[in-house]
């Protein structure tokens, strides 16, 4: 019928639909949208549309995961609230449809799991993708559609102009809208190309209309000074190669207080799983941080802080457990052989009440003033170790960032290969979790001082160690789990919860796990090798030589 | 894709008019509808201010040289396509005579199958090869008629005619157009054919100034006046039209 044939919108400085507005020769416009319609009457008869398909008002409730994983996917689902009914709509980053479903009696004001939406195409294409995530509404936007009939001579309509007027709903205590830059699009009348193409045209030379770059998401969140996919658990913090050693690493712990601050709403209203593990990620790199780095830090503050952020981390230990035996409970029930899913039951119905008790004492010590406390000024700190190292207040025998990456990585990478190379086939099991740790500490090191490093030789050298990682994490989980599973069993025993089926398949687990525990073993040689064999030690001799280099 | 042919032997029979509402109303209602102005005067294209007008003339069509694809033009409403009229169309049995003679229409409107649900045809009066070719393309012949005694000899030939054709036939469904109930003459004829031929729609489309005012107005009477009798009666035809016509009405193949 009609493809769109190019989309413009008007000038968004200011970031008001009002903004647009721009001299047009005698025309000057207090509305840009009369602006428009001014230059493109010379060329074409300009009348509304009235009920045309499609022009209206709708109202669009972006969602995605906290971590923007529909994003990252290339996706966009929207809910939109329109008269003939409720919808959940999937499109590609492009606006091409993937799939559309009723949403009747569902509201996204609240965070939902995916398995929660009604069920429908759109649920079984983002389920996977989404989980264990929930999905939270990102931006609610207001559009009014109007379409205006371009004519010839005859009267014929030979193109459309469609004007998106959009603004954002912004909740909270003082709701109200702002209004986003119009969009323009001109739609071509099948057999009427020419007569698009001068419309376009005509609307690509006025001043203050621009093709459109971006999606109306990415241009409302930039009205709240947001922009897609802008939180990551990644480090990435700035710094540089010359930035004194005590900026960048409070510059660093910095990036990590931000992602555990990010991330304590979502603990704190449990709306799912993944906020706790990325807190608990920033608390685990911070500490690494304060122990291998902090030395460099004026004071005693890694002293003083590396306790309290070791209370933090036991703190979230109990909850996490309970989350990962919950989410790796559909596998576990997948895999038994002997045992039936329904004996495991009872199990994953006591693990559900031990983690709600978890998670009470959790939020009480996460709401408690030690914790804000311990945030609070742990930010203080830092912010005053980064902005008081100006040139007059900086100590003499201060290094520079990228010395500091490289005698600290080496150090650490020294270790995993002595203490790597030392474990044979007879070492205890004990060897292989110090590794573990030693290997961890070696990956955050490197990922703190990541911009430093070459992105290629970067990349390579994380994938190896990665790999290296996996293997042991497989070889400590399996123990852990296997232990803790079995305490669990002795919880259950004392408190009567355990019908003897139940004790089965959970033995039945245990069994599988010690199966994957030895194949880690196994293969740990092999991983080991591919990460700190001599090409491996190669790999990250050059990667440091060239820290910091341009 | 159905396809939908308003066809008469008789001329000024209310095929146009006709062709037009009933396309627009198809598209309404959803489906995607393409209207081909096959009357080299080109009455449907001027209604939908389209010029009477394809690249290369009728020749080109039939030939294939030029595909129909296009030649098609968006009218003004949403899901509603023209194929407009040519003037060349006037010769259309000397090309069709050069092509394969009586299965060409048909041929030409295989590949838009993707593309349209319904596609109407809105043919010139007269028995020609282009006629023939009308009736081997269609699935229904849309055949207006006036009530009076020669119209409904009409009816009669052109029934005989398609009962004559080998193969697939059209299902002919007949409706009165230009009805005076003011005239005895109409009511007579009208009740007498109703109850004689179920292939007649019981609505009928009054003689009405609203619809001659389409040529000014350029739109289909159901879109610049959907609220007046003419729009309604429209409506109610195509709802009878639309529905599949009982079994034993269909003639034997």
């Amino acid at each position: 019928m009609t493809p769109d044939l190019r989309d413009f919108e008007l000038d968004r400085r200011d970031g008001e639909t009002q903004a647009g507005t721009r001299t047009l020769g005698a025309a000057t416009a207090s509305d840009p949208i009369h602006a428009v319609l001014e230059a493109l009457a010379p060329a074409f008869g300009i009348s509304e549309e009235r009920g045309a398909p499609g022009s209206g008002t709708r109202r669009r409730t972006w969602l995605d995961t906290f971590d923007w994983r529909l994003e990252r996917a290339g996706l966009e689902l929207t809910y939109e609230n329109a008269r003939r009914g409720s919808r959940l709509l999937l499109t590609a980053w492009d606006g091409t449809p993937q799939a559309e479903q009723p949403a009747a009696g569902w509201q996204p004001r609240r965070p939902s799991l995916p398995q929660d939406l009604p069920p429908g195409p759109v649920r079984d294409r983002i389920v996977q993708l989404a989980s264990p995530r929930a999905l939270l509404p990102v931006v609610t936007t207001s559009t009014t559609i109007s379409v205006k009939r371009l004519t010839n001579p005859d009267g014929k309509t030979v193109a459309r102009l469609i004007v998106n007027a959009s603004s954002l709903t912004l909740g909270g205590a003082n709701p109200r809208t702002l209004g986003l830059p119009a969009r323009l699009t001109i739609a071509e009348v099948r057999g009427y190309p020419a007569q698009a193409r001068r419309a376009a045209r005509l609307l690509a030379e006025l001043p203050g209309v621009a093709p459109v770059t971006t999606t109306l998401l990415a241009e409302a969140l930039r009205a709240l000074g947001r922009r897609p996919a802008d939180y990551t658990n990644g480090v990435d913090a700035e710094i540089t190669a010359e930035m004194p050693a005590p900026v960048a690493v409070a510059t660093v712990l910095l990036r990590l207080l931000d992602t555990l601050e990010q991330n304590t709403c979502g603990v704190l209203r449990d709306i799912d799983t993944e906020f706790l593990h990325d807190l608990r990620v920033s608390v685990r790199r911070t500490r690494a941080a304060i122990k291998l780095l902090g030395d460099v830090l004026p004071g005693d503050l890694a002293e003083q802080y590396g306790p309290e952020f070791a209370w933090l981390g036991d703190l979230t230990t109990p909850t996490r457990d309970l989350d990962v035996h919950l989410l790796g409970f559909p596998a576990m029930a997948e895999h038994l052989l002997a045992a039936s899913p329904e004996d495991l039951e009872p199990f994953r119905a006591f693990l559900a009440r031990r983690r709600s008790r978890e998670f009470r004492l959790l939020a009480t010590a996460m709401r408690s003033p030690r914790f804000r406390t311990l945030t609070d000024h742990w930010r203080k700190a830092l912010v005053e170790v980064r902005d008081a190292a100006g040139p007059r207040r900086r100590r003499a025998r201060q290094i520079p960032a990228a010395d500091l990456a490289v005698t600290r990585t080496a150090r650490a990478f020294g270790k995993v290969t002595s203490r790597g190379g030392a474990i044979t086939a007879a070492s205890a099991p004990e060897s292989l979790h110090d590794l573990r740790k030693r290997c961890k500490e070696l990956r955050y090191l490197l990922e703190f001082f990541a911009p430093l490093y070459d992105p290629v030789a970067y990349k390579k050298v994380v994938g190896d160690l990665k790999q290296l990682q996996d293997c042991l994490g497989d070889f400590q989980d399996s123990q852990i789990e296997r232990e803790e599973i079995h305490a669990l069993a002795e919880q259950m025993l004392a408190e009567r919860a355990a019908p003897a089926a139940t004790l089965l398949a959970m033995g039945e687990i245990t069994a599988k796990l010690a199966i994957r525990q030895e194949q880690a073993r196994a293969d740990f040689g092999r991983r080991f090798a591919a990460f700190a064999g001599p090409e491996g030690q190669r790999r990250v001799r050059v990667l440091l030589e060239r820290a910091g280099a341009p | 894709m159905k396809i939908y042919a308003t066809y008469n032997i008789k001329g000024g029979v209310g095929k146009t008019t006709a062709a037009v509402n009933l396309a627009y109303l198809s598209a309404a209602e959803g489906h995607r509808t393409l209207l081909w102005d096959l009357d080299p005067q080109g009455a449907a294209s001027f209604l939908f201010r389209i010029k009477p007008r394809v690249k290369g003339g009728g020749k080109a069509l039939i030939r294939g040289t030029k595909v129909l694809d296009d030649a098609i033009k968006g009218t003004d409403f949403d899901g509603l396509d023209l194929l407009p009229a040519d003037f060349t169309y006037r010769n259309m049995d000397l090309l069709l005579a050069d092509a394969k003679p009586t299965r060409r229409i048909a041929q030409l409107l295989k590949p838009l199958a993707a593309e349209y649900d319904r596609v109407f045809l809105d043919c010139p009066p007269g028995i020609s090869l282009l006629s023939e070719n009308v009736i081997h393309a269609a699935d229904v012949l849309l055949v207006p008629l006036i009530p009076t005694t020669l119209s409904l000899r009409t009816l009669d030939q052109l029934t005989e005619f398609v009962a004559d054709f080998n193969g697939r036939r059209p299902e002919v469904r007949a409706f009165f157009s230009m009805v005076d109930r003011r005239k005895k003459l109409h009511r007579e004829i009208i009740q007498d054919l109703l109850a004689e031929r179920s292939m007649v729609a019981p609505t009928g489309i009054p003689a009405l100034s609203i619809i001659e005012r389409m040529s000014v107005e350029r739109a289909p009477v159901s879109a610049f006046a959907p609220r007046t009798q003419a729009a309604r009666a429209y409506r109610a035809l195509w709802a009878e039209l639309s529905a599949p016509q009982p079994a034993q009405e269909r003639p034997a193949v």
